[in-house]
């Protein structure tokens, strides 16, 4: 199966990574994509920006082993997943899952599955900057249980 | 070891990263994160709230009870929030 993770401070182009990961295949069926994307709110606060933090080369081998997770689970041809990090102001990309299949329910689990793990276990921490100054996002609840719905019993969750 | 902090823990330390060399009795994360606690204000305030802080060893995440010997690069960090 092919895989392109990509940390970056650039942009993406959606259409483009979706483009590369189909180009010349007649095997897939479905592609989802998944753009995570800044909003200009937070706790119904406006915001200017966030800036995300990442640990570099944990992040890339975090990714890269929830691929190959996925992979075993599903019958994937082909993945994307690009991070940004740095200052990302409102409106702007944030993540970008691409998940190809023969067919949708495997595309689109894998799609959600990605993202689950990359809230709670991908080593990224989100600052808000806003009028008020800077402060760190703290994790959710919601995203912890969205990810432990993927545990599989038997399997450390910190490994 | 090195020692590497992201976010509030490495704004709280006051540094990004460091090299240091606990004493033979600090057998795991644990054990690292209370004898880090005793050398001074700084760390004291960053681990605090220790249950709530991450670890990871060699850059896999690790547990409070992990064995901390052989590692090259020990990582602290709150909950994560990307995506």
């Amino acid at each position: 199966m092919q895989a392109r993770i990509s940390l970056q401070r650039e942009d993406f182009d959606v259409a483009a990574e979706a483009a590369a990961l189909t180009r010349g295949r007649a095997d897939i069926g479905a592609l989802v994509t998944f753009t995570g994307i800044c909003r200009g709110a937070e706790g119904g606060e406006p915001i200017a920006a966030l800036t995300l933090e990442h640990y570099p080369g944990m992040a890339e081998a975090e990714i890269a082993r929830h691929i190959e997770e996925a992979s075993e689970r599903w019958p994937l041809l082909g993945v994307t997943v690009i991070h940004r990090y740095g200052r990302i102001a409102p409106g702007e990309n944030i993540v970008l899952v691409l998940t190809a299949s023969s067919h949708r329910q495997a595309a689109f689990a894998a799609a959600e599955f990605l993202m689950d793990y990359l809230k709670t276990r991908a080593p990224f921490w989100k600052q808000v900057e806003s009028g008020g100054g800077s402060t760190w996002i703290e994790a959710k609840d919601t995203d912890e249980t969205a990810a432990s719905r993927w545990h599989r019993p038997g399997r450390e969750a910190a490994e | 070891m090195k020692l590497v902090y992201f976010a509030w823990v490495r704004e709280r330390v006051g540094k990004a990263e460091e090299e240091l060399v606990p004493p033979p009795e600090i057998k795991t994360v644990a054990e690292l994160v209370s004898w880090l606690k005793g050398r001074g204000e700084e760390y004291a305030h960053a681990f605090e709230q220790a249950k709530s802080i991450r670890a990871a060893i060699d850059r896999s995440h690790v547990k409070p009870d992990a064995v901390i010997a052989g590692a090259r690069e020990i990582a602290f960090f709150p909950p994560m929030t990307g995506g």
